[in-house]
């Protein structure tokens, strides 16, 4: 039965209505990225000039100026975004503040230089709405990441944020919720794809004095960011899913594992809890409901392990996070003992557009087992890095080529790598498989937290199995010896195949060991570690013959098996590589062609990066 | 630096006494000291009735924290899978042989402490080098030197 309406759900709509009357969509604004991606390039520099020039022009009254969180298109950082038009600059510097100060906002004049140009028609684009990367995405968890600022309340309530806490509390029971979920289809977005409706429901049902719920925002995998790039643009839509699930759940405490690695994104997170308490839509007595829940912001200690949800109970109880077999699931028994719900980050943000929507809405989206959108972060040796939410399901070509724009400097692509350290490599000629949990399960990988990394012909895929298991034997917690000691002999034989040492029969062992290590572990690290070794076998077993018979490294990246040549035919003799080189490896007069001398060159490859004339090469 | 216990307990006394505060009391810690000094633990030890070998393994296990004294400046570069295929390995073996430190290593006058770290998360900008708090973005093992020399310089007018 739905329940009658009370005042202080009113209330948060007068409180939206009234932010509203203060905000004049048609005023001029300028948003900046503040995003840790910009940030890395000096994006708080360029706030700053943008706010000293807005003085100095005498315009502050009739401008507003935002640091947003990341939109996503890291690349082409920072980013300024002027609105209400959408004018786009990318890679803004802070000497250009006067400049658009001066020609857009004043004369509403473009300033062409600083327009985003598409690499495939060579075209420039004036308007955010009209880029590729931003055209062919379906933006709904990301849809607000780049217009509000993080750092406000008012800017969420004002896009209609907590609207679905105000409707679950007021409108529906805590079954309803339940049931909404359920009929979504929505899967766990850390990795696994379990239904999060049922994992709601089996820690409802569990019986326990107390129910706790976490967020994971523990996000080790490297080469995945969107739950970072969520919060900095978002926290309060991720904070409204978490309060929805504990109110559908029951539980009054509730805990935000987050990496210690994202201080930004702890910062902006804990400013939200504490502005949503002050707004009474956390703590007592939320809105008046009578619900009451509360949320404590856990910071990480740096142990990928702790992404395992055994692993961060313990963490949280202040224990070494060392993972225990289930069941017990932590729905029976989590925290002290307690029925415990994990979700992820994008799992809880789209709980509050679901209760607005209604299941059917996003059923509508993606496919028929896996439902929804997801945000993939398109990273590696590709034009357009960053953050894409796409429906489930459309094709790794269409993700890679058509909105990752290809690769870079012409080469040749040649794998992708989803899933971290847990998932797999596929190859080009697999890149017509739908972008799905159970597709990319087939093909030997796994979708993971949804990092995908672009590999072109100058990756080699020995040495990315290697990197991989260095990872996990680092992160392993040493509980099972199959992972323990496993990972650790594989690394081991990819290091010695690495280094020109390889023998027959060290692929076959490789897989042995690979299965055994996959059989004997308790948790997703060690049961996936072997993932990545035994999929670039699968697909890519050439290379690693070549390394082991033929001693050479096809993709000319690994040291020992590799020799640095200058061609002098294209060496002007400028003498930049041998000022850079640290080994006095380099000789010749200027003007001349440079030689390298083989013995004392530590292949380095500093020659090869400061190279204007490609004469540097591997042979 | 000595340690203040004053410190040690006002920082205790933020997070509790119970189980679930130490993991929170020692990353402060060692975000005040840059590293867990035993005194410090062993105050810790004291005031959450936790036995030092319970305190030493959660310190030991988890990566954030160092029992050994670190630099005054920390480098960190990041190897993960973005970095890794953009070059973070040459990245960090230049800053390594500017420094002459290997990751994990302090330079002989305290300065600099590098470190590798598995992801940083802002891997469209790969590869990614942090110094003392301030992220660079798109680094190459070229531009390595002219950073350092930079940061060095500011550094020496900012301190006189």
């Amino acid at each position: 039965m739905a329940k009658e309406r009370t005042v202080e759900a009113i209330d948060l709509e007068q409180r939206r209505e009234k932010i509203l009357a203060t905000q004049d969509p048609s005023r001029v604004s300028i948003k900046v990225c503040g995003g840790t991606g910009c940030l890395a390039l000096a994006s708080d520099e360029v706030a700053a000039a943008f706010e000293t020039e807005l003085k100095k022009q005498g315009v502050e009254g009739s401008v507003e100026l935002k640091t947003t969180g990341c939109p996503g298109f890291c690349e082409q950082g920072p980013l300024v975004v002027i609105h209400p038009e959408g004018i786009f600059y990318t890679h803004v510097k802070p000497k250009d503040a006067a400049e658009i100060i001066a020609q857009t906002i004043v004369k509403k004049e473009v300033v062409d230089r600083l327009l985003f140009k598409d690499p495939k028609t060579g075209e420039k684009i004036t308007y955010e709405t009209d880029v590729p990367f931003y055209k062919q995405q379906t933006r709904i968890l990301l849809k607000n990441s780049g217009i509000i600022d993080p750092r406000k309340i008012e800017d969420y309530i004002a896009v209609g944020g907590y609207k679905g806490l105000a409707k679950a509390l007021f409108e529906m029971t805590p079954e309803q919720v339940i049931e909404e979920v359920k009929q979504s289809g929505l899967r766990g977005r850390g990795g696994a794809g379990f239904s999060t409706g049922k994992k709601w429901e089996f820690c409802r049902n569990a019986i326990g004095e107390a129910k706790y719920i976490i967020c994971n925002a523990d996000e080790g995998d490297p080469g995945a960011f969107q739950d970072r790039g969520l919060i900095e643009g978002n926290p309060h839509s991720i904070l409204e899913g978490i309060i929805i699930g504990a109110y559908a759940i029951g539980a009054h405490q509730g805990f935000i594992y987050i990496r210690n690695e994202y201080p930004l994104a702890v910062e902006l997170i804990r400013l939200a809890a504490e502005q949503a308490k002050e707004n009474g839509l956390l703590g007592e007595n939320i809105l008046g409901s009578g619900f009451s829940f509360n949320v404590d912001i856990q910071l990480g200690a740096g142990a990928f392990v702790c992404g395992e949800e055994t692993a961060m109970m313990a963490s949280i109880e202040g224990r070494t996070g060392e993972p225990h077999a289930r069941p017990p699931y932590p729905a029976q028994s989590g925290l002290w003992g307690m029925p415990t719900n994990i979700n992820n980050v994008k799992t809880w943000a789209w709980v509050p557009h679901i209760i607005n929507n209604g299941a059917s809405w996003f059923g509508q989206m993606g496919t028929d087992k896996s439902k929804g959108t997801t945000i993939f972060s398109i990273v590696g040796k590709i034009q357009n890095t960053g953050l894409a939410e796409v429906p489930m399901g459309i094709s790794l070509r269409h993700l890679v080529e058509d909105i990752g724009g290809g690769v870079t400097d012409g080469k040749k692509l040649k794998a992708v790598q989803t899933g971290g350290p847990s998932g797999g490599c596929i190859p080009e000629s697999l890149w017509h498989l739908p972008v799905d949990y159970d597709s990319l399960a087939e093909a030997g990988t796994i979708m993971g937290s949804g990092g995908i990394i672009v590999m072109d012909e100058s990756t080699c895929m020995v040495d990315i199995a290697r990197y991989f298991l260095n990872f996990s034997k680092f992160e392993s917690c040493g509980k099972c010896t199959a992972c323990r000691e496993g990972v650790e002999r594989m690394y081991e034989i990819l290091d010695y195949i690495t280094r020109g040492y390889g023998r027959e029969g060290d692929i076959e062992l490789l897989e042995e060991l690979g299965n055994a290590v996959k059989a004997g572990s308790l948790c997703g690290l060690g049961q996936t570690a072997p993932n990545p070794v035994l999929s670039t076998i699968r697909y890519f077993r050439s290379e690693y013959e070549a390394h082991i018979r033929d001693k050479t490294c096809p993709a000319g990246v690994c040291r020992e098996l590799i020799t640095f040549y200058i061609i002098p035919e294209k060496c002007p003799g400028c003498g930049l590589c041998l000022r850079n080189c640290s080994e006095k490896a380099i000789s010749g007069e200027k003007g001349e062609p440079y030689v390298i001398d083989e013995s004392k060159c530590i292949a380095c490859g500093l020659c090869r990066e400061v190279c204007n004339f490609d004469a540097v090469v591997v042979r | 630096m000595g340690v203040e216990m004053g410190y040690i307990d006002d920082v205790i006394d933020k997070y509790g006494k119970e189980q679930r505060g130490l993991i929170p009391s020692l990353l402060e810690i060692q975000n005040e000291y840059h590293y867990l000094p035993v005194e410090a633990l062993q105050r810790v030890s004291e005031r959450m009735s936790i036995p030092k070998i319970q305190i030493y393994q959660v310190a030991s296990f988890y990566k954030a924290f160092s029992l050994k004294p670190r630099g005054k400046y920390i480098i960190t570069v990041c190897l993960g899978t973005a970095c890794h295929v953009r070059g973070g390995q040459m990245l960090i073996d230049q800053v390594g042989r500017l420094l002459d430190i290997k990751p994990g290593e302090n330079t002989k006058d305290m300065q600099f402490t590098l470190e590798a770290v598995n992801c940083l998360g802002c891997c469209a900008l790969g590869p990614v080098m942090v110094l003392d708090g301030k992220y660079f973005g798109s680094m190459a093992a070229s531009k390595v030197e002219k950073v350092l020399d930079k940061f060095m310089e500011r550094e020496v007018t900012a301190n006189g």
